[in-house]
């Protein structure tokens, strides 16, 4: 039999106690042990940057991290981004700027650049397309999220 | 104002952006199971016995199919050839799970169903095949020579079809032409890499004897049909909706093997089942579009009229033709292009290798075509010392001898006739967004500071919009709301913005109202699906067709109602009413509960029920796009890396819906083809052992290699359809590679160094520069 292990965590804001098997990642803990599908898996091997989360506020990948390596942590998900339903300014920027097409990449894209901005609120564009290069997207050619991040920055600014 | 032509924002994005999307991996169904293939590691194998005793022992594992299950449920295992050509020699198709023989690495052999993936992928471990490895037919520049090993251990050479495009008397143009160049061309394309791998999943109501199958198709109908024909079964029971889609590009489009032993999987457990490919397997058991050898001669006089065009293509097909010889037929198609071209020959040779079935994608044989067509032009402007921007606008077919036929004959057998466009038009916005004419300076002061810049330019014309066709299913509710199914499905392309744009206008509802639902069998009877650039020209032409219906029968119903002439009626804000009367109005939702009619009465006045309507739009011939694109490069002559600076695209799809949109697919297509001229490679070993299996191996272009893409658009619409709309999805890779490998050997021009391949990778263009140092 598999050893289970109790895990404690925030997820979005809200408190998880769940038991999982060692092996079980923290994406697929996400996606199908508590149903917050919106952290996407486009390669499991830690390149395409899909699986992008926020653990205590740094990113991380989903695909590489074990759910139990959580414990006691902070996750924020693309599920806790907008609030009430209403899209934050990022969000938005993504829908102004058509930063998506299939939206695969989206939850990874904005998982980093919520990161980015925190850290540097006032980015270059080089600076933007360094902090997305560990995230892929197939369908846009990247330049309405590099856009959409600039365009954020600048009115985060007023 | 109208809806048609503005950059409204896409009604697809709120979902996404929060998270809620749902895409097949997204959707858990109660008492889900999910499946992992056992695939094969040999290229080509006898299946001597393959023993899953153990891995059924294992806690969790439900089920494990082989080829000779699947035989009990199929009247064939074998995959129908879903698009047959005469022209076919050797028409083989893959088995849903392996036959006896294995053919590629990759191929399906077993499907293990457990409780999650986990287990699954354990019991893969355990199960035990015997194989005999057989002699491998590997790169197919071998594999074309006689007495090579064969990808198949029954046939005696690899050829699998042969065929030649031509028109004009070649042999006497070549015969006397005073300018002639050649030149050889070695292209590879790498794979679609939509960011989701394939996914599907099935469940089976054993009351109904129905079967739903949730699949990231291109194509839902053809797997409906295909299902319904094996299984001997009417197509009433089973349904295929496509959820949310991660990207297709192509790859999507194909009926896969692995469709069918997850469906059966679902009907023998009665519990619903689901696979999602890993990365690993969608490097190896996903198509490709891979490898070309093409040899080109060109043709001028002394003017610099191109004369005529010549060559051969060399094409692998891998193990299989399930999609038959489309791509390269579309490549041999392509390459006349934009020119007034008055004798044409390509020599077709399509040969099988143990290596994944090659099918369309993005793009279609079309960039190879370009790349060929597009280099032979650079060459010929550097021998004549011509400028290779006004050497192609000289050859360009002028606007006035619209419609223009080419002189090929298309797959349908009817000739290609080029519909619309202006090319030199075209040509001159994107030369003009590019500053072209200041180049040569900028190069030079670059040159001076020791950097190498260079300038590319490459032209195409895009078939677009091909039939037989596509359908739209509208309905008004009594809520006011309308819905439309279509039978395609969208993958990122923003069909449910553009299309409820479409019907916006007709109806005089908001877009907020307008519900736009693809893929899903049971909405739209028939549909082919969405690739080849088709989905707006089919699809966007039926949803227009059908709105304009429902809109006459809103009209008729509320003259009726209104007692008011059907001429005096218009449509806005969710109402008709008659103009300049603005006090005689009805809502949509009340006329149609008005003609949903009163039980046991009869409708009056010849008024149909339901405000609904069904339409197919079946286009006659291909709708032509076209463009220019430019880029600019700088090379690092250090390290091979060529950088993309500036990017310029002049594009003609006719009339745009949504230019917000169509940039959007210019620019993914651009990224894809940028990534086909500097990196993408599905590298195998001489055993055909694929090396490139993850993305440390294989590079995408990422947010780092993209430059700034700058758009102009003309917009001269397609007699074709009635909406003017020619397609957009692929025109941004066409040219891409041509224009940026073009731009490289540019700004390497000092070096003197010619490139006749794609990719061109820095360890590769190094060795291309250390070699014309040397000489
Ligand atoms: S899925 Fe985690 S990086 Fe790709
Ligand atoms: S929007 Fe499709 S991968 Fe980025």
């Amino acid at each position: 039999m598999t050893t289970m292990h109790e895990i404690t965590l925030k997820v979005n804001g809200a408190d998880y106690a769940c038991e999982v098997e060692g092996r079980l990642t923290l994406a697929d803990f996400l996606r199908h042990q508590i149903n917050l599908t919106g952290t996407h898996l486009g390669c499991e091997h830690g390149v395409c940057g899909a699986c992008t989360v926020l653990v205590n506020g740094k990113t991380a990948r989903g695909c590489l991290m074990l759910a139990v390596q959580a414990d006691e942590a902070e996750i924020t998900t693309v599920e806790g981004l907008a609030v009430n339903g209403e899209l934050n300014d990022l969000q938005q920027a993504f829908m102004e700027h058509h930063a998506l097409q299939c939206g695969f990449c989206t939850p990874g894209m904005l998982m980093t650049l919520t990161e980015l901005l925190e850290e540097n609120p006032h980015p270059k564009e080089q600076d933007v397309r360094e902090a997305i290069s560990g995230n892929i997207c197939r369908c846009t050619g990247y330049q309405g999220i590099v856009a959409a991040a600039l365009a954020v920055a600048e009115q985060r600014d007023c | 104002m109208s809806s048609f032509g503005s950059s409204a924002k896409r009604v697809e994005d709120p979902v996404l952006l929060r998270g809620e999307g749902k895409f097949t991996d997204d959707i858990h169904l109660p008492g889900l199971l999910t499946a992992a293939m056992l695939r094969s590691p040999y290229a080509h194998a006898r299946i001597k016995s393959i023993d899953t005793s153990t891995a059924l022992e294992l806690d969790g594992v439900h089920l494990i199919l082989k080829n000779a299950d699947l035989a009990l449920e199929y009247t064939t295992t074998e995959l129908p050839l879903m698009v047959p050509n005469p022209l076919i020699t050797k028409p083989v198709t893959p088995h849903m799970l392996a036959k006896d023989y294995v053919r590629y690495v990759g191929e399906p052999i077993a499907l293990i169903v457990a409780e999650d993936r986990y287990i699954a992928e354990d019991a893969l471990e355990r199960v035990i095949v015997d194989y005999e490895p057989l002699p491998v037919a590997g790169d197919f520049r071998e594999a074309v020579k006689r007495n090579a090993a064969t990808a198949h251990h029954e046939i005696e050479d690899n050829v699998c079809a042969e065929f030649v495009q031509a028109f004009g008397n070649v042999d006497e143009v070549f015969a006397n032409a005073p300018h002639i160049y050649k030149n050889t061309f070695f292209q590879h394309r790498g794979a679609a890499h939509p960011l989701e791998t394939r996914a599907m999943m099935a469940t089976y109501d054993e009351l109904s004897d129905h079967l739903t199958f949730y699949a990231a198709s291109q194509s839902p109908h053809r797997v409906r049909e295909i299902y319904a024909k094996l299984r001997g079964i009417d197509d009433n029971q089973v349904r295929v909706v496509v959820p949310d889609i991660g990207g297709g590009f192509g790859a999507k489009g194909q009926t896969y093997p692995e469709y069918f032993s997850v469906a059966a999987a679902a009907r023998l457990l009665r519990r619903p089942v689901k696979y999602m490919e890993d990365r690993r397997e969608n490097f190896t058991a996903t198509h490709h579009e891979r490898d070309q050898l093409w040899t080109a001669e060109i043709a001028f006089n002394d003017d610099g009229k191109l004369l005529g065009f010549r060559g051969t293509l060399l094409h692998d097909s891998g193990a299989y033709v399930p999609w038959g010889i489309i791509t390269p037929y579309i490549a041999a198609s392509t390459v006349p292009g934009p020119y007034l071209l008055p004798a044409y020959e390509m020599k077709v040779t399509c040969v099988l290798t143990n290596k994944v079935a090659v099918t369309p994608v993005r793009g279609a044989g079309r960039p190879q075509a370009a790349f060929t067509m597009e280099r032979m032009m650079d060459t010929a402007a550097l021998e004549l010392g011509r400028d290779p921007a006004s050497l192609r606008r000289q050859n360009y077919i002028p606007a006035d001898q619209m419609p223009y036929k080419m002189g090929l004959i298309f797959r349908d057998g009817s000739p290609i006739t080029y519909d619309s466009g202006d090319y030199p038009a075209c040509h001159d916005k994107a030369i003009e967004l590019s500053e072209y004419d200041s180049f040569k300076e900028r190069q030079k002061a670059a040159r001076s500071e020791g950097r190498f810049i260079g300038i590319g330019i490459a032209s195409y014309v895009e078939g677009t919009g091909l039939g037989p066709f596509e359908g739209a299913n509208i309905r008004v509710a009594p809520s006011g709301k309308v819905t439309i199914h279509y039978g395609a499905s969208a993958q990122g392309q923003g069909h449910q913005t553009v299309f409820a744009q479409i019907a916006s206008d007709q109806l005089g509802v908001d877009l907020a109202d307008i519900t736009v639902i693809g893929g899903d069998t049971q909405g739209c009877p028939y549909g082919i699906g969405t690739f080849a650039s088709r989905a707006i020209v089919n699809a966007g032409n039926a949803v227009h067709q059908a709105s304009e219906a429902v809109r006459q029968k809103i009209i008729k119903a509320a003259s009726y109602m209104m007692e008011a002439a059907e001429e005096d009626m218009d449509l806005a804000e969710g109402s008709v009413f008659v103009k300049g009367v603005p006090k005689m109005s009805r809502t949509l939702g009340e006329v149609a509960e008005f003609v949903n009619g009163k039980p046991g009465f009869t409708l009056p006045g010849g008024i149909e029920p339901g405000l609904q309507e069904l339409s197919y739009f079946t286009p006659k011939q291909a709708a032509y796009a076209n463009g220019t694109h430019l880029a600019e490069v700088e090379v690092d002559v250090e390290t091979g890396y060529a950088k993309v600076l500036r990017y310029w695209s002049g594009h003609d799809c006719g009339k745009m819906i949504n230019p917000m949109t169509v940039e959007g697919q210019v620019l993914g297509g651009v990224a894809h083809g940028l990534g086909n001229a500097l990196f993408e490679w599905m590298r195998y070993d001489e055993n055909a052992q694929p090396v490139t299996v993850n993305y440390g191996e294989y590079l995408l272009p990422l947010a780092s290699d993209m430059p700034h893409v700058q758009q102009v658009h003309q917009e001269i619409p397609t007699p074709q359809n009635p909406l003017g709309v020619k397609g957009a999805g692929e025109g941004g890779t066409i040219p891409a590679i041509a224009a940026i490998i073009g731009a490289i050997e540019n700004a390497l021009k000092p070096f003197g160094v010619r490139i006749s391949e794609a990719p061109i990778t820095p360890p590769r263009l190094l060795e291309l520069i250390e070699c014309a140092r040397k000489n």
